[in-house]
């Protein structure tokens, strides 16, 4: 049986319904909220603050430094152990390197600034989720950036290439690639590529233009959720 | 904490008002709304003014304590994000997530509300684990009495997976609950100065004196208690605090 219709009905380049907030984090200096289906992110920025232990720290440039976690009820199977364990510690290394090279902490030698990362919920694509979440975040803190950073996973799912794949399609009985990129939208730079499955090139490439659509899409609605925290009373939105 | 803020606190309580102008006896606003994680088997989020905590509970298959063959188990752990706060760190828990999980758990456990023997599937063999974790999302003070609030509206929110011939299957909710056959409710009660107040802000938490904190069932009975903070207080402070632990329980187990 081929993977002709997706099982929730949406179309190729559909992806899921997706919520964004900033601000939800009071004591933060910067905090975001990012929803795609059932997967939740919370991103919260503290710093920049002094950073320790000391050979850390670089004279140069203030240090950006990611860490992502599952909540312990946030996993589709078993309680998720808290605490790191080898896939959030890759993940958050993936993270950090895909918003470095937007962020600029020039002005704050020595200095830290730290992006927590919390899944209250998954559904596949939380990495994704964590950057667009994280990236609001940095905004939110006033940290200067070239640009925000959007994430989204697309993938072959049978012979289908599709954005945003859900658990169901990642565990689908088939062939089935996974692709997980972030990108700069104006500048179109990938800041995080990685795959996992089989795939061809041809449907690679396929996947990466699907991507770029869903991305684009993606980017305005951080900006929307930016400018909405600073909405003026009265204004129209 | 500087001086200059507990002064400015402890002058404002004085007066018989908080730094944010409530009352002494007033709790912030409060919400409870359930069933917010999927991938849950149970979930809550309770906000107390700025306080914002996750309650999820998962249901695991286990096997009995030994000297316990007929009974499931409760679990509770508390998880003090660093995104919640500043003063939190990434690691294991430190003393005030274990304290805080710890009295939490004792309330549920010792309220008797949960029939634990219910938990037992094979007589020391296997049985239900229920492990209820709390996440801060921020902490804005009085993370206790928002999180017992929210573990018990998250154990009550909890349907219990499908499981049959030893395959337990999470994608399939039953429409089986968790029976909580009373409430309980964790109310802490601070003492600063001479004044006695509840639910209160990080500020004030931070000028603490002494606090107890009070976890009381419906039918008046208390469940748990714990003593916090440097000071000492007298049997006169107990009668005072306890009565308005009680009476605010009260109002807590409405929102429920």
């Amino acid at each position: 049986m081929s993977y002709d219709k997706r099982h929730d009905g949406r179309k190729d380049n559909e992806m899921r319904p997706i919520e964004a907030k900033t601000g939800v984090i009071p004591n933060a200096v910067g905090s975001a909220y990012f929803k795609i289906g059932n997967t939740e992110a919370y991103a919260a920025v503290y710093g920049p603050r002094d950073l320790y232990p000391r050979f850390l720290q670089d004279p140069a440039k203030g240090l950006l430094r990611c860490n992502y976690n599952m909540m312990p009820f946030s996993g589709m199977g078993n309680r998720v152990r808290p605490g790191t364990n080898r896939r959030s510690k890759e993940i958050s290394m993936v993270t950090k390197n895909a918003l470095n090279p937007v962020v600029d902490l020039h002005e704050f030698p020595n200095a830290v600034v730290d992006v927590f990362i919390e899944l209250p919920q998954t559904d596949a694509g939380s990495r994704c989720a964590g950057i667009c979440a994280a990236s609001m975040a940095l905004a939110d803190a006033g940290i200067q950036m070239k640009d925000l950073v959007a994430a989204i996973s697309v993938g072959r799912v049978d012979n289908k290439i599709v954005v945003d794949l859900d658990y169901k399609e990642e565990a689908y009985d088939g062939p089935v690639a996974d692709i997980p990129i972030a990108m700069v939208p104006s500048t179109g730079e990938i800041t995080l590529l990685q795959m996992d499955g089989e795939v061809s090139k041809k449907q690679l490439m396929e996947g990466l233009e699907l991507a770029k659509e869903a991305l684009a899409e993606i980017s305005e609605i951080q900006k929307k959720a930016l400018k909405d925290k600073y909405n003026v009373v009265g204004e129209k939105k | 904490m500087n001086n200059e803020m507990k002064q400015h606190v402890v002058n404002a309580l004085k007066k018989n008002v908080r730094i944010d102008g409530r009352k002494l006896v007033d709790y912030r606003e409060i919400t409870v709304e359930t069933d917010i994680a999927s991938t849950a088997e149970g979930s809550a989020r309770v906000k107390i003014g700025e306080t914002e905590i996750l309650a999820g509970v998962k249901m695991e298959i286990a096997s009995p304590f030994p000297d316990r063959p007929e009974e499931g188990a409760i679990m509770l752990n508390a998880e003090f994000l660093p995104m919640a706060s500043p003063e939190f760190e990434s690691g294991p828990p430190g003393m005030p997530a274990i304290e805080l999980a710890r009295v939490v758990d004792r309330g549920i456990r010792e309220s008797g509300a949960l029939d634990l023997k219910k938990l037992c599937i094979k007589k020391g063999e296997k049985c239900w684990m229920i492990v209820v974790d709390i996440c801060i999302v921020n902490d804005a003070g009085n993370l206790l009495d928002a999180a017992a609030l929210g573990a018990i509206a998250a154990i009550r929110d909890a349907n219990f997976p499908t499981y049959e011939n030893d395959e337990l299957d999470y994608k399939k909710p039953t429409d089986k609950k968790i029976e909580l056959t009373k409430t309980p409710i964790a109310i802490t009660v601070l003492k600063i100065g001479d004044c006695l107040l509840v639910d209160p802000m990080h500020d004030e938490e931070a000028s603490v004196d002494s606090r107890l904190t009070v976890t009381t069932t419906e039918d008046g009975v208390i469940c748990a208690l714990q003593k916090g903070g440097l000071q000492p207080i007298l049997t006169e402070d107990v009668d005072k605090m306890l009565d308005l632990a009680m009476e605010k329980a009260k109002v807590l187990r409405k929102l429920l």
